[in-house]
This record gives structure tokens, C-alpha cells and sequence, in this order.
């Protein structure tokens, strides 16, 4: 077990594409770390430097407080698991969580008694003897992570161990994860792109674009405070809705109509030289319907009517949808984030608005429903830098 | 039964009970299909070399000598009889064991060698895969002749360069040195080839595994590598085995057999077209046969080779 740092860790290819740039990362030991971001946005690379499978250009890393940059991985005391498990197909099951071991030269008897143990843990007692072409995909994702933990290594790397599996599976077996590192309590690194297991296993979460590190925080933080447009519309799901609207005397001018900045938000935004022109934010559950609402939480936030073009209920809430006419918010960020979203569908006029209300709501599909959203949670986007300009952080 | 099995949907993967199943209808009238379309090639391929193959064999039962034509009958096992047990024949068949054994363990370390730098260069990749070829591109008559004039005793460079005062071709270890030299330059890429073509079926991952799991390049090779390109690995040996062992171009035109360094291919030829006797010939043809079959019956039930990409244990 250590610690991790990564200190102004850069990587450029030799085609010259620049995969990581000086990203700064304190891991702790024991902790669990999630690295997230959009495809392509280095995580893998990332990862692969920390295991020694891909070269630092500049930077240093250190683990355990000792510089690993010119260490071969086998001298580095991690264990990887990745996205494809790579289990070696020549061997049993037994065999693949013995190889560490026996390249350790640990002796037989502790060998089989390992194996045993992590067999256990992981319920692969009944697949010892079997090969891995002969186990399912969840039975497979278990080996390579009984691989993993035979050894006791310093740390954990995990690259999308569980993208491979079907979406039940994925949910069993990220609790399984979680349970097994917190027991283990063994330092983890682990990339995803996937909302979910970024916002429900790690104690702190790393959001990555294009090399350069966004944000680090925990879970809840990064929800609360991003720092920038890009974490604020990548954590969460549904995603957070974005509009253009302008500031004027502390008055707020959207789509969804004029509202008063609150005293906080007026507060965050002194000294922070707001432009005229900014991106608001709002997240899905800021909504709500204005019908269901006491006049003193009422007067809380602003009011407006809107059509609702589809509505659907889950049981404990109703996602409501509809269209804010007018222009759409612009800025490289969202952008990105629409790609990676795989949003490519032509631009409609107008901006698409998710809003989560109460299942109380009496909103119906295709109706015109009166709507509210709170005004001390709207968050106010530079749409040139994507700086957070109500971030208190 | 047949409406029961065709119901029983193709389960996707999971827990499938070992072992083969009853064919449903669909399946069988595909295997009819298959097999009608296969059986022009098949007619074809049977005219070309079953029949050869059992003519010699019939030859091979008769007393036939071309010179005495008067001579011929029908005289059983008695050909088999005589070349099993001429010491001529087995003085060729240990050359060819010899040459065999020498050649394909050489060309297989070095084709290995070959195979590894050509899989991990990133430059001029094209252009070094593309010379290593030349050899094998080269008629191997052709190169033979070369190979003779190199070595030939005043002339040629090779001979000036390593030996200047003997006949190297006339000396039977030094002649065969050169034969071995000869197939080895000649072969090695192709045994390259096929082993670059393994090397592609190792996943990246399973190397990148094994570096983090605390091999290093050697163990990578050895534990990982080796094996998951094993069903590679026996194919290339196999075929350049069935090759080396009927070994005859290098030899006629260096040596032409002489201080015992003909192989059974060069003796075949001595009875069959030098000497005119077909029987005794056509014998021979036959024990080559046979043994190539062996080698080939050896590697596919002992060892299990198959073609790559055919045995579903293993890859994903
Ligand atoms: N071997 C390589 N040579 C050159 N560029 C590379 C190489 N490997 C990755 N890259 C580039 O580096 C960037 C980061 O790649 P990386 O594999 O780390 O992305 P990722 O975040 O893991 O994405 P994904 O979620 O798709 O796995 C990409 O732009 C990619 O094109
Ligand atoms: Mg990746």
C-alpha cells in the first residue's frame, strides 16, 4: 500500500499527439480514485504510465514516495485489470491468479493457499480448473480481478474493468468492487467513462479533457461546485440544461425569463468580472412545478409556462421535457460534451430542457404545465474560458 | 426429436453443455449445400493426386525396369523388400533425417528472430518485411547455381574467402554445412512469415498483463507468447518439415549426391530417372510418401496443430 503522486506528469506521443499535459495527481493511500472524461481524453495513458506500459515525457511519479519514472513495471508492485481482462487463455483459472505469484517465486504451498483465498472472496471456488474461454463475461471480469488481488500489490490500476458487461452485471459487480477495495483498503486508480461508477465509487474523482486535468474533488463537490463548463455539464445525469442569458444590474435575463440574482450569487460573482453575455446552468432537479409550491419557496426562484413535449414518469419522479425557444448556448465545451454524448442530430431552434419534478406534478404530456426553478442554484458559465463565474471552491 | 432440437434456440454463449449436438434440419440441409459446392474442387483435386498416388503405388509392385522391358511382373512386396533393406536407402533417408532436423531448427530460430523484429519495427516497416522476402522469392535453382559458384575451389569469393585450398562441395560434412546454409537462407522467411502472422494473434493487452503481473521479456516469451501462438508455431515447423524432408533442388545442383550427401528425394531420382527403373522408384516415391504422412499424422494428432484460427479454445 502508498501513496501515488503524479507530479506535472506530461505525455507526447511520438506522433507528437499530446495525451497528457502535466497532470498534477496526490492519490492517498487507500485511496479511490476514479479517472473520468470523454473518450480520447487520456485516461488510459494516464493509467499506462502510472503501470510503466507507456513512458513519461516529462514529469515525475512516485509511489510509495520513491520515483518510478525509470522503472520497468514488473519493479513497480501494482496490479492492473483491464477492459478486455486479458486473462491468458493457455491457462486454468487457477493458473492466471497463480502467475504473479510464481513469477514472485513464491513458494507452492503459499501459491495454492493465495489462489485459494482470492478463489473465495471472489466465488471462483468451482472454476478453478477451468479456462477462461470457458466462463462468462462476469466469471472472466471476477479472474482478472482475483489476478489483482493475489499479490497484494501497492495499488491498484483498473481501465473500464467492467464496461464489458451487460448493464445488470455492471451494477452487481461495481458494488463487488467497491466492497473488495474498501476491505482490501489497497490504494486504486480506476478509469471509466461512465457517469454512474464515477459518481458512486470513488472517494475523489479526476475529470479529464484533452489531457489536461479539469477538476479533482469528490463526488458530491464536483456536483455541486464544478469549476468549469465541462465538468458542469459531464457530472450528473441527466446532464445539467445550459442557456445563454445576460447580466444586467443584478438581474438575471434567460429564456426562461428575468430573475434577481440571489445575495449569494451576487456575493460570488463580485470581483470576478463577469461578462455581459454569460452560459446559466440549472440541473434537472432545480425544477420544479410551480402548482406543487408554497408561496414562500415560490417567490424563491422564477415562474414561467411551457409546453411539455414528452413526460415521462419513473414512479418516485416525472422527467419532464420540453423546448426554450431562441438561440442555444454556444461555447467549445458543450460542444465537446455533445459529441462525446453522441448528440449529433441537427440543430434544432431552440435548446432541449430536462427538468425533474415531484411525481405529485400534474404536468401531462404535450400540455402547458407553469414551471419553477430555484435562482440560488443557477450557475453562471464564461462562455469564453467555460469558467465557473458562481464557484466557491 | 428434429422439431424438439430445431426449437432449442442458439443460446448466445452461455452455458453451453460441452460436446456436439444433433443437427437441426437447417444445419444438415447447409451441410448438404456445403457439400455440393465443395465437390467440383474435390473431383479435381482427387484426379491430380489420388491418381499419381495410386498409380505409383501400383508401379511399385512391379518388376519395371525401363531397359528391360521384357522383365516386367507383378512381384508384390518385393520392391519394398529390396530398398528396405539396400544400405543405400537408408544412408539417404538418415542425410534427409539430418539435413531435416538441422534445417528446420535453425530456420526456426532465426525465422523466430525475423518474425519479432519485423512485428515490433515502426519505421520502414513495409520496405524491411519486403527485402526479407527476397530470398524466398528467388528460384531456388537459381540460388543453388549461386551458391555453387560461390564455393567453387579459385572462382568463387566465398570459397576464396573462407577456404582457399580445398574443395569445400567435395567433402561430406563442409558440403553438407553448405546445403544446410543454402535451405536456411532460402526458407528462413518464409518460417518467418507464418510466425509474424502468430505474433499478430497475440492480443496487446495479455503482453501488457504480463509486465504489470512481473514478467519480464524473456518470461513474456516464453510463458505468454510461445504459448498463445502455439497452433502458429506447429503449422510453420509442420510445413517446413513436410518441405525439408523431400529436399532435392540444393543438393542436385551442389552436389549432385555425391560423398553420400544425397537425400531419399536425390536417390528417388537416381532409380527412377537416371537408372530407368520404375519399379524400384516408384517405391521410393511411395516411402516418402508415407513418412510425410507420418511427420503430418505426428503434429496433427500428437500435438494437436490445426490450422490458425480454427481451435475455438484459446482466442476471446
Ligand atoms: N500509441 C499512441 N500513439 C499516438 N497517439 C496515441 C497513442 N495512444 C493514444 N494516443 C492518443 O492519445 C490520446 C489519449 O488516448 P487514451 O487512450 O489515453 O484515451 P482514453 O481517455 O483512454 O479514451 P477511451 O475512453 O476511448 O479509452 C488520444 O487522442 C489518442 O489518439
Ligand atoms: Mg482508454
Amino acid at each position: 500500500m502508498a501513496e501515488i503522486v503524479l507530479d506535472k506528469v506530461t505525455k507526447r506521443y511520438p506522433d507528437g499527439a499530446l495525451a497528457a499535459s502535466e497532470v498534477d495527481i496526490d492519490i492517498a493511500d487507500g485511496e479511490f480514485i476514479i479517472l473520468v472524461g470523454p473518450s480520447g481524453c487520456g485516461k488510459s495513458t494516464t493509467l499506462n504510465m502510472i503501470a510503466g506500459l507507456e513512458d513519461i515525457s516529462s514529469g515525475e511519479l512516485r509511489i510509495g514516495g520513491a520515483r518510478m519514472n525509470e522503472k520497468a513495471p514488473k519493479d513497480r508492485d501494482i496490479a492492473m485489470v483491464f477492459q478486455s481482462y486479458a486473462l491468458y487463455p493457455h491457462m486454468s483459472v487457477r493458473e492466471n491468479m497463480a502467475f504473479p505469484l510464481r513469477l514472485a517465486k513464491v513458494d507452492d504451498r503459499e501459491v495454492r493457499e493465495k489462489v485459494d483465498e482470492a478463489a473465495t472472496i471472489l466465488d471462483l471456488t468451482n472454476h478453478l480448473d477451468r479456462k477462461p474461454s470457458n466462463l462468462s463475461g462476469g466469471q472472466r471480469q471476477r479472474v482478472a480481478m482475483g489476478r489483482a488481488i493475489v499479490r497484494s500489490p501497492k495499488a491498484f490500476l483498473m481501465d473500464e474493468p467492467l464496461s464489458n458487461l451487460d448493464a445488470k452485471l455492471r451494477v452487481q459487480m461495481r458494488t463487488s468492487v467497491s466492497k473488495l477495495q474498501k476491505q482490501l483498503g489497497t490504494t486504486t486508480v480506476y478509469v471509466t467513462h461512465d457517469q454512474t461508477e464515477a459518481m458512486t465509487l470513488g472517494d475523489r474523482v479526476v475529470v479529464l479533457r484533452g489531457g489536461y486535468v479539469q477538476q479533482v474533488g469528490s463526488p458530491q463537490f464536483l456536483y455541486e461546485q464544478p469549476a468549469n463548463l465541462f465538468v458542469a455539464g459531464f457530472i450528473g445525469s441527466p446532464s445539467m440544461n445550459f442557456f445563454p442569458a445576460s447580466l444586467a444590474d443584478n438581474r438575471l435575463n434567460t429564456p426562461l425569463g428575468e430573475v434577481e440574482l440571489t445575495d449569494r450569487v451576487r456575493r460570488l460573482l463580485e470581483g470576478k468580472d463577469a461578462p455581459r453575455e454569460v452560459i446559466a446552468g440549472v440541473r434537472p432537479e432545480h425544477f420544479e412545478d410551480a402548482g406543487l409550491l408554497d408561496e414562500p419557496t415560490r417567490s424563491g426562484g422564477a415562474t414561467f409556462r411551457a409546453k411539455v413535449d414528452v413526460l415521462e414518469s419513473m414512479g418516485s419522479d416525472k422527467y419532464a421535457y420540453f423546448t426554450v425557444e431562441g438561440e442555444q448556448a454556444v461555447s467549445s465545451e458543450l460542444e465537446e460534451l455533445a459529441a462525446d454524448a453522441g448528440a449529433t442530430e441537427v440543430p434544432e431552434t431552440g435548446s432541449q430542457v430536462v427538468t425533474r419534478l415531484s411525481a405529485a406534478s400534474t404536468a401531462t404530456e404535450g400540455g402547458t404545465t407553469e414551471l419553477w426553478f430555484d435562482r440560488d442554484k443557477v450557475e453562471l458559465f464564461d462562455p469564453s474560458s467555460g469558467v465557473n463565474l458562481t464557484y466557491s471552491g | 426429436m428434429t422439431a424438439e432440437v430445431g426449437t432449442t434456440a442458439p443460446a448466445a454463449g452461455t452455458e453451453q453443455p460441452p460436446g456436439k449436438r444433433a443437427l437441426s434440419e437447417g444445419k444438415r440441409a447447409e451441410r448438404k449445400l456445403a457439400f455440393w459446392l465443395c465437390a467440383p474442387a474435390a473431383i479435381v483435386m482427387l484426379a491430380v493426386t489420388a491418381w499419381p498416388i495410386i498409380y505409383s503405388i501400383w508401379l511399385s509392385l512391379q518388376r519395371y525396369d525401363l531397359r528391360f522391358p521384357a522383365e516386367t511382373e507383378f512381384v508384390g512386396l518385393e520392391n519394398y523388400i529390396t530398398v528396405l533393406s539396400s544400405p543405400y536407402w537408408w544412408t539417404s533417408f538418415g542425410v534427409t533425417v539430418f539435413l531435416t532436423a538441422i534445417s528446420v531448427a535453425i530456420e526456426f530460430v532465426l525465422g523466430f528472430a525475423l518474425a519479432l523484429i519485423m512485428h515490433r519495427t515502426i519505421v520502414a516497416r513495409g520496405l524491411i518485411r519486403t527485402v526479407a522476402l527476397i530470398p524466398y522469392g528467388i528460384v531456388t535453382v537459381v540460388a543453388a547455381f549461386s551458391w555453387r559458384y560461390a564455393f567453387t575451389p579459385d572462382t568463387g569469393y566465398l570459397a576464396q574467402l573462407i577456404a582457399p585450398d580445398s574443395a569445400l562441395l567435395t567433402e561430406r560434412l563442409p558440403a553438407f554445412s553448405i546445403i544446410i546454409v543454402a535451405e536456411v537462407w532460402k526458407t528462413t522467411p518464409f518460417m518467418a512469415l507464418l510466425l509474424m502472422a502468430g505474433l499478430a494473434l497475440v492480443p496487446d493487452d495479455l503482453l501488457k498483463a504480463a509486465s504489470v503481473d512481473g514478467a519480464g521479456p524473456w518470461k513474456r516469451f516464453i510463458k505468454v507468447i510461445v504459448p498463445v501462438m502455439k497452433p502458429a508455431i506447429l503449422v510453420a515447423v509442420l510445413f517446413r518439415m513436410l518441405d525439408a524432408f523431400r529436399i532435392f533442388d540444393n543438393i542436385f545442383v551442389l552436389t549432385q549426391g555425391a560423398q553420400q550427401t544425397g537425400s531419399v528425394s536425390v536417390s528417388t531420382y537416381n532409380n527412377l530417372i537416371k537408372g530407368l527403373n520404375l519399379g524400384i522408384g516408384s517405391t521410393m516415391s511411395v516411402l516418402i510418401f508415407i513418412t510425410v504422412a507420418i511427420i503430418a499424422f505426428i503434429f496433427v494428432k500428437g500435438f494437436g496443430t490445426a490450422a490458425p484460427g480454427s481451435d475455438d479454445g484459446g482466442k476471446r
